[in-house]
């Protein structure tokens, strides 16, 4: 496919997406909107993995404490501040400050994958266990109250910028959430199409190389993992936002397992795919939660071992395999860098 | 004064791993300009050299000197961007890259936005893979992956060039194009090969510095370092009183 044609697809593909996001709310009721924006919220956090993992070849085992302390970040903001304009500004900057601390000693300490995983799954477990254990009135954050295990109810919810009076309707958190998302999207895609893309993509394929040709990997596995977790930070004020609550369970491992399950299923190594398996898994779990037949992890397991097994590409990239089989006199499409085989996968994360 | 200083100048290099001392208190001085090939037998230290010079090893002990400034023990791309580029035994490249975006991986460093495009161009050319710039490079041959990281050493315009086994996996033919590229590049700048194929070595060497058990044996011309009796007792696997 030429570039002229993936260019106009990406375009066309856009305003689509413009307009479906517009005409939601007025087809779809408000249970199934909630749905959805939680749907879309839950996707910024699969971006924010789908690109440090498939794209800067991090596996993190705990983006969901970027997520977490995005969350938390905006509910004790947004509690002490009575406008979600600073409070979304800084689920951002805090979540990005603790990955550069953290990227920092991982990346310029020179240490392995399998400890990088250990030590991001260690550092959700500490969090987890420390919000945890915050009840009572002696663990407060100026007017926020932590609230251990309860966590912290009636959070404020996204308010017009600067403009606390006017608090958002679920039409228009739905539509925030869901542009942020489109944004997000197209942000990454135009980072990949920059020089600074390419470079992150060719340390994920060869460090030394790199190193040889004078690009110091550490630095750049550092930024990118720095922008992975603001990404995710974002994720958890819009997540904090759809439930108007945030408890310790947003740093909880399940959740930083099931990130992972949405990336295998919908295609490691692409934006778009992600998105659709985080939606997949969702819906499916949102169903069999509202009925007593099977068990919802059992269920994730099991589709996470029949695609590892039988579709190991994920969702996307498969689908976009057979389109191009099916276009004739096209050569095989060989535009998508594919991440190394020796990207661990996740097999029973649980 | 000045021109005095050599390119290139490792003092009593010593590396070792463990019980293994895989570079034994070497000196070796290279001059601008000069082209050199080491040579030696597997296990004899030349690719450990190599490795210390470019930072991917810290010497034991020891000093290096590029132009006079100290280089051991600092980190890979701060010599690489000092202007030292090797070219590894084992290829190294961006496998799931295409072979335009190797090469401009190392044009970029250099060149404005402007001239990239032509520069990557011109490699393409010298290497002789116009015709599969937009590849990806884990699916081309293994000469051909020579080819690319040649190429991405050559894009990077370094001061010094390390060659580690350039010729390795390629045909005859391929061989002799090779030796035709390093002597074109060696007009403007200094390169160290290392290689096994003698022929290839008499097809480019003017100084050839014989590594044997960590140590250098000998370092004369090729001719005389080819008649050597110790070199070839060292090739055939004879004991030698070093």
């Amino acid at each position: 496919m030429d570039k002229r044609l993936r260019l106009a697809l990406q375009a066309a593909g856009t305003v689509v997406a413009i307009g479906v996001i517009a005409i939601v709310p007025s087809v779809i009721e408000l249970f199934g909107l909630m749905q959805l924006t939680l749907f879309a919220a839950m996707s910024v956090l699969a971006l924010s993995l789908a690109f440090i993992w498939g794209y800067g070849g991090i596996l993190s085992f705990g983006q969901t404490a970027f997520f977490g302390l995005g969350g938390y970040a905006y509910a004790i903001a947004a509690v002490n501040f009575q406008d979600s304009t600073p409070a979304i500004l800084l689920a951002i900057v805090v979540p990005a400050l603790f990955a550069a601390i953290l990227g920092y000693f991982i990346f310029f300490g020179r240490i392995s994958d399998v400890y990088l995983g250990v030590i991001t799954l260690t550092v959700t477990l500490i969090l987890f266990n420390s919000v945890n254990s915050t009840s009572g009135d002696a663990y407060k954050i100026g007017k926020a109250l932590l609230g251990g295990f309860n966590g912290m109810p009636a959070v404020p919810t996204f308010n017009m910028p600067f403009d606390p009076s006017t608090v958002l309707s679920p039409e228009q958190s739905w539509w925030t959430t869901a542009y942020v998302l489109l944004g997000v999207f197209l942000l990454l895609r135009l980072l990949l199409a920059l020089p600074a893309g390419r470079i992150i993509v060719a340390v994920r394929e060869n460090e030394v190389r790199a190193s040889l040709l004078g690009y110091d990997p550490r630095l750049v596995k550092c930024l990118t993992f720095i922008l992975g977790g603001a990404i995710a930070g974002l994720a958890g004020a819009l997540y904090v936002n759809w439930g108007a609550f945030v408890s310790p369970t947003i740093f909880s491992l399940s959740l930083s397992a099931e990130i992972i399950i949405w990336i295998t299923v919908g295609g490691l190594g692409t934006l778009l795919g992600p998105i659709i398996g985080c939606v997949v898994i969702e819906y499916i779990v949102a169903y069999i939660g509202s009925q007593q037949l099977l068990n919802s992890n059992l269920v994730l397991g099991g589709v996470l071992v029949v695609f590892v097994l039988l579709l190991p590409k994920g969702i996307f990239p498969t689908a976009r395999d057979l389109v191009m089989r099916l276009i004739p006199d096209k050569k095989p499409k060989t535009n998508g860098p594919v991440p190394s085989a020796a990207a661990p996968h996740p097999a029973g994360a649980e | 004064m000045a021109e005095l200083v050599p390119l290139l100048k490792a003092e009593h290099l010593t590396m070792r791993f463990g019980g293994v001392v895989a570079n034994d208190d070497i000196t070796f001085t290279l001059q601008e300009m000069e082209l050199r090939c080491l040579i030696g037998p597997n296990g004899a230290g030349k690719s450990t050299f190599f490795k210390t010079l470019t930072g991917q090893l810290v010497p034991t002990s020891g000093s290096i000197a590029f132009r006079g400034l100290p280089i051991a023990g600092k980190a890979s791309h701060e010599i690489a961007r000092m202007g030292i580029g090797i070219k590894t035994q084992v290829p190294n490249v961006f496998n799931g890259l295409s072979v335009r975006e190797n090469i401009w991986m190392a044009v970029r460093r250099k060149a404005t936005p402007r001239q990239q495009g032509p520069a990557v161009d011109a490699v393409l050319e010298m290497i002789r893979l116009t015709d599969y710039a937009e590849s990806i490079v884990a699916t081309l041959s293994h000469g051909q992956r020579q080819w690319v990281e040649i190429g991405m050493v050559l894009a990077a315009e370094p001061e010094l060039i390390l060659l580690d086994e350039p010729a390795a996996g390629m045909t005859d033919e391929e061989t002799f194009h090779t030796a035709a590229i390093i002597r074109e590049i060696n007009q403007t700048r200094a390169i160290v090969v290392v290689e096994h194929d003698m022929e290839f070595i008499k097809q480019i060497a003017k100084r050839v510095t014989v590594f044997h058990q960590g140590r250098v044996l000998v370092e004369d011309t090729v001719d005389k370092v080819l008649a050597d009796q110790r070199v070839r007792d060292v090739y055939l696997g004879k004991k030698v009183a070093a």
